[in-house]
């Protein structure tokens, strides 16, 4: 199973200390944040894709590159990657590219963004958003999987004995998650190309995750990749932890109240018993990511949101570091327990693709197979 | 077969001349199911006790809290739907709104629903057409044509007996609508059963039918 950290990278003003971070200074932190993910033995970094303040990471793979050059183990992944606004033809480059310098450590999960402003932006149309993220996607998987590609769509101009390049590394292109929060469309998308799901699970009571989880699941069942509880599914989660609850919560809390998304709403106590978010002990935080499997059933990825809201980037590597010694090390240890002989611990990598060789259904531009029983 | 009625009553104080206006309304519906020979369950959903979580609610992304779960199931669920609020600055409560606003926007299609509200004074009577009808309107609820308007003077003053012919009035229009059948016969116009009996949905499940994928890339042309 992997273990890792995500971010969204906000420039929020620090509530303690009134002082908001430079673009540059919040790269620089985001930057030290993947390299202590590294060095403490996590092992998955991602990072968002943003093009509007108080967003600083509209370029997640100069950023991944940059990374990939200072880490040997790390792998590098996105939170999100937007397949709306970007156009498939840059994705399918850039992240070709990126496999390249990192030597594979790289995969991306797809994301449509939720802010209507952007889209026009970038001559897009929010109200299509989903059509987009099914055409775009279509679009990305042919140019990484044939040579030369002629295409016609509705979102952008049509590609005649188009060659995107580099081709990708060893001929096999990088694994995909999808990520949504609510849209059941994503979650069958990712069933129908049999590829990862990724729900985000911080903003949502776990009883919704869970039924996202389970319609994935039931849907890539359905497409023929495999059993229900084989699917590839990732979580995210956020925690604050300290040596005691009640140390956690007194740190914690003014960053809580004044985050971007909830401040100024819940109370930190209410949002707690709502969502996964937990702030308190190691302990409770491994007993709480343990029951996300108990939800929705045994996973391969797991990402813990650590560095929002104005949190120092002292605070941040502290909370890095009690993950990589006190709670990873255990979850590892306790998810492996509980997981069926059958079921994959690691989502699919690089090497694990290469080694499934060229005839792989994760080859194939459409891989899902009608079952004779439909779910 | 027993029906369900849903009361909606966004009064703020306790007791509230909004609450007694709906048990008031309550009541007409009751005696005019059941002396259409039905039975009928009446449960209440006081907005003031969800007040926290319609504001948790709206400032978390639109994350229902477990109370506003269970009331979406009940007034999806319900056979019929008396909504009750009071007048603040020449319209419903904003109190009111918000829980109309939790609500999936396909919670009441079709739904019998009588509207009603109080006021201080019969110069907001026009509230009942101008706000409430409109916006149980846009949410395809069928609202029942007599809506009941309670000035204070309206309780126990001049107005007093008008106001119990306008209740039971109008509870005998909703308990019209309550107990009537679809008169359609299946299969005879493609379709129909889709139009005469509206899939409500509470908002807190997903959706039972997954979009199937072929579809939706086929729509594409890919």
């Amino acid at each position: 199973m992997q273990f890792g950290i995500f971010s969204v990278g906000d420039v929020t003003t620090d509530p303690m200390t009134g002082r908001t971070p430079s673009d540059g200074e919040r790269i620089d932190a985001i930057t030290a944040i993947a390299l202590k993910a590294e060095e403490v033995g996590l092992d998955v970094f991602a990072t968002g894709q943003h093009h509007n303040p108080p967003f600083t990471v509209s370029s997640p793979t100069t950023h991944l590159a940059f990374i990939a050059a200072q880490t040997e183990r790390l792998i590098l992944s996105t939170a999100t990657t937007l397949i709306t606004t970007t156009d498939p033809v840059r994705i399918a480059e850039d992240y070709a590219f990126l496999q390249h310098v990192s030597k594979g450590r790289n995969d991306l999960m797809m994301g449509r963004g939720n802010t209507g402003p952007v889209y026009p932006w970038f001559g897009k149309d929010i109200r299509q958003g989903i059509p987009m993220a099914i055409e775009n996607y279509h679009l990305l998987r042919r140019l990484w999987r044939e040579e030369v590609v002629d295409w016609q769509g509705k979102f952008r101009t049509p590609l005649q004995g188009f060659t995107s390049t580099p081709r990708p590394l060893d001929g096999t292109p990088p694994f995909v998650w999808h990520g949504s929060i609510r849209s059941t469309e994503i979650a069958e998308q990712a069933a129908y190309y049999g590829d990862g799901f990724f729900h985000n699970n911080i903003f949502w009571n776990m009883e919704h995750t869970a039924q996202m989880v389970r319609l994935y699941r039931r849907r890539f069942e359905h497409y023929g990749h495999g059993s229900a509880d084989q699917a590839i599914v990732g979580l995210g989660g956020q925690v604050y932890m300290a040596a005691t609850e009640a140390e956690a919560k007194r740190v914690f809390r003014p960053y809580f109240d004044n985050a971007p998304v909830y401040g100024h709403g819940p109370s930190l106590e209410q949002f707690t018993s709502a969502t996964p978010l937990t702030v308190g002990t190691p302990e409770m935080v491994i007993e709480r990511t343990l029951g996300f499997a108990d939800a929705v059933g045994d996973y391969q990825r797991q990402l813990f949101l650590v560095d929002h809201a104005g949190q120092p980037l002292e605070m941040v590597l502290e909370q890095i570091e009690i993950l990589g010694r006190d709670v990873v090390p255990v979850l590892r240890r306790e998810f492996e327990a509980r997981r069926p002989a059958h079921v994959p611990s690691d989502p699919p990598t690089h090497r694990s693709l290469v080694a499934a060789g060229p005839d792989a259904p994760h080859h194939l531009v459409a891989p899902a197979r009608r079952q004779e029983v439909s779910a | 077969m027993s029906r369900r009625l849903v009361v909606l009553s966004a009064g703020l104080s306790q007791p509230s001349s909004t609450r007694l206006l709906a048990d008031r309304i309550a009541d007409a519906v009751s005696a005019q199911v059941t002396a259409r020979g039905e039975a009928l369950e009446v449960e209440v959903v006081e907005v003031r006790e969800l007040a926290h979580d319609l504001a948790t609610m709206m400032t978390t992304g639109g994350m229902p809290t477990p109370a506003l779960v269970r009331a979406r199931d009940l007034v999806s669920s319900a056979d019929g739907l008396v909504a009750v609020t009071p007048v603040f600055t020449a319209s419903y409560s904003g109190l009111f709104k918000m829980f109309v606003d939790a609500l999936d926007p396909e919670a009441l299609g079709g739904m019998p629903v009588l509207v009603a509200a109080t006021a201080g004074t019969e110069r907001h009577q026009l509230v009942l057409d101008h706000a409430l009808r409109p916006l149980f309107g846009y949410l395809r609820a069928v609202v029942v044509p007599t809506g009941v308007f309670a000035a204070t003077s309206d309780f126990g003053g001049e107005g007093a007996d008008a106001l119990g012919r306008r209740i039971a009035r109008a509870g005998s229009e909703l308990a019209a609508l309550m107990v009537s059948e679809s008169g359609a016969v299946a299969g005879f116009t493609p379709g129909a059963e889709d139009l005469t009996s509206p899939r409500r949905r509470s908002g807190n499940d997903l959706p039972e039918e997954v979009p199937d994928f072929e579809m939706l890339l086929g729509r594409l042309g890919q």
